[in-house]
């Protein structure tokens, strides 16, 4: 196995560095999945991050200039490996000024990811600072529990409000609450609420509007219903908390899926990078 | 306006409505006095009075008048309810804490008498929040008999220099001495910490001072720990009154103006210390 990468574009360099950051505080661990065309930063719906998942996808053309993988086989050639993502993070600190970045699969003491930055000196010769970030590589046999999340049989599609609005909106509500109910219908209306029993607290949000997605299965179903009717799922306040303060790239639309009382699934889609995030409905 | 058609058909059935364009300017206030978790708001004609108390031994009032609000409704002589100020407070900043100029929430508070929550309804940037929150049998707040014919000793002085005063006492002290006199040392402030006294004066002719009216000398010891939460009074008001009386009572009175100029007042009492406080004739 192989793996070797370069960066010099300042602006691609700053975009890694804000997406890796957000994916730092969506979780502690992750996958990184490397194929010849893409990288993708997976956390898949394990009972220990309380059935959350998460699957980013990045084109890595977007990003890089040079990039030679060879996978575990000629068959597969995939690597696939567990990080934790604020150790690439704080790395990539030391690079918003960096001339290049040069990143590798090496073996130190262990299989790491080492990152190499190359950093603008008053000197001919530059300085270049490494961080080497230990992995753990993954056995092919284990791959599948790392497959692409299917778009779920949704609900209700909708567009989220602002995320600063909604975000300053759920940081209060953690403050009165642990659970908050999520719901919206095809009339582009939203409502955020929690109920205790001290207070309840109900938030509208209107024409947000709701994305068309073509021929689809899930949307046929929806015809028939009243567009009024609200579909919801109750949520843990601060796995949602997490998905919208952890936000370093400003995206030009989230859509917001909903099952009724079963999981609501974001996408975030800005310019070459997708995020999709599952927070399952509190049993 | 949303907030108005919400309201409609209900509107006749509440005793207390009361509306501002700034939230804030409810808010910032409740701030000042929030160190406890409840509250007992008190609305007359005059407006709305929110207490807090502690141990029996501190009431602190906030007053926002009538006129503050934009709109003021009640259709009783008075209004009594008490509420979990914590929650109220995340309520009336459910779009944020901090200030972003020129964007403000309105806020319309309705109430609809004993046994029914308290309704605030609140908009910014045309997105509405409906919060109900449950409200709990009033507690008689103490009477602290605090009237001006029984004030010895009286100083007013700009808040300024007090916060300084005050961010610069040995909090290791568990009491503050407060000691107002005709003659030296005519306003001090001393504290007895670990490291030793500390004394604070205030001569009666410094330009911080705008009234002095002392006519006897009173020594008076106060448990710092209940006049700690007082500074946030003080960090937001422009002047300071402060008086004792006959007892040793004390009575610290803040001016404060809101985000659009307007005048508020916030007011402490205070027991003096039992264990120490004797004046000094």
């Amino acid at each position: 196995m192989r793996f070797r990468a370069k960066m010099i574009d300042i602006g691609c360099l700053n975009h890694f560095t804000r997406v890796v950051n957000t994916i730092s505080k969506l979780t502690k661990t992750c996958t990184l999945r490397l194929t010849t065309d893409k990288l993708y930063f997976i956390l898949s719906d394990k009972v220990a991050n309380g059935g959350v998942s998460m699957w980013c996808e990045l084109s890595q053309g977007n990003f890089f200039d040079e990039f030679q993988l060879e996978g575990v086989s000629t068959e597969h050639n995939e690597i696939y490996m567990d990080l934790a993502a604020e150790n690439l993070s704080r790395a990539l600190k030391t690079a918003h000024n960096a001339k290049s970045l040069k990143i590798k699969l090496t073996n130190k003491h262990c299989p790491c990811i080492t990152v190499a930055i190359e950093l603008p000196s008053l000197s001919r010769v530059s300085r270049v600072v490494t961080h080497d970030i230990p992995v753990g590589v993954i056995p092919k046999k284990l791959w599948n529990d790392f497959k692409e999340p299917s778009v779920p049989d949704f609900d209700v599609s909708i567009y989220l409000p602002p995320l600063k609005t909604m975000k300053n909106v759920v940081e209060r509500m953690k403050n009165l609450s642990n659970f908050l109910v999520l719901e919206a219908n095809l009339n582009g209306e939203m409502n955020l609420k929690i109920e205790t029993d001290l207070v309840s607290v109900t938030t509208h949000f209107k024409d947000l509007g709701n994305p068309s997605w073509g021929d689809n299965g899930s949307q046929d179903s929806t015809q028939d219903r009243d567009p009024e009717t609200m579909m919801d799922v109750k949520v843990d306040i601060r796995k949602l908390l997490q998905f919208l303060a952890g936000q370093q790239v400003n995206p030009s639309k989230v859509i917001c899926n909903i099952v009724n009382k079963r999981i609501v699934h974001f996408i975030l889609l800005h310019e070459d990078v997708s995020l999709q995030y599952f927070i399952p409905a509190h049993a | 306006m949303p907030l108005s058609t919400q309201l409609e058909a209900g509107e006749e059935q509440y005793v207390l409505i009361a509306s501002l364009d700034n939230a804030r300017n409810l808010s910032n206030i409740l701030k000042a006095i929030q160190f406890k978790d409840h509250a007992t708001f008190l609305a007359t004609s005059n407006g709305i009075k929110v207490t807090v108390e502690d141990s029996k031994c501190l009431q602190a009032n906030a007053f926002i008048q009538a006129e503050i609000f934009q709109e003021f409704s009640i259709q009783e002589d008075s209004v009594m309810f008490r509420v979990n100020l914590a929650v109220l407070l995340d309520c009336l900043t459910i779009f944020g804490g901090s200030a972003v100029p020129g964007v403000t929430t309105a806020l319309k508070m309705c109430y609809n008498g004993y046994g029914y929550p308290l309704t605030l309804f609140l908009e910014e940037g045309g997105v509405v929040t409906v919060c109900k929150i449950n409200t709990q049998e009033p507690e008689e707040t103490l009477d602290f008999d605090f009237c001006s014919t029984n004030v010895i000793n009286k100083v007013i002085l700009q808040s300024d220099s007090l916060r300084e005063a005050f961010s610069e006492l040995d909090m290791t002290s568990e009491v503050l001495q407060i000691t107002m006199s005709p003659d030296k040392p005519y306003f001090r402030l001393s504290t007895f910490g670990n490291s030793g006294s500390a004394h604070c004066d205030y001569p009666k002719d410094s330009d911080m001072m705008e009234v002095f009216q002392c006519t006897q000398t009173q020594t008076n010891r106060y448990k710092m720990s209940l006049l700690k939460p007082s500074t946030k009074a003080l960090s937001l008001s422009c002047k300071v009154s402060i008086r004792t009386d006959n007892r040793g009572f004390l009575s610290l009175q803040y001016m404060v103006r809101n985000d659009d100029g307007q005048i508020c007042f916030i007011e402490y009492f205070c027991c003096p210390d039992e264990e120490v406080g004797e004046q000094e004739q």
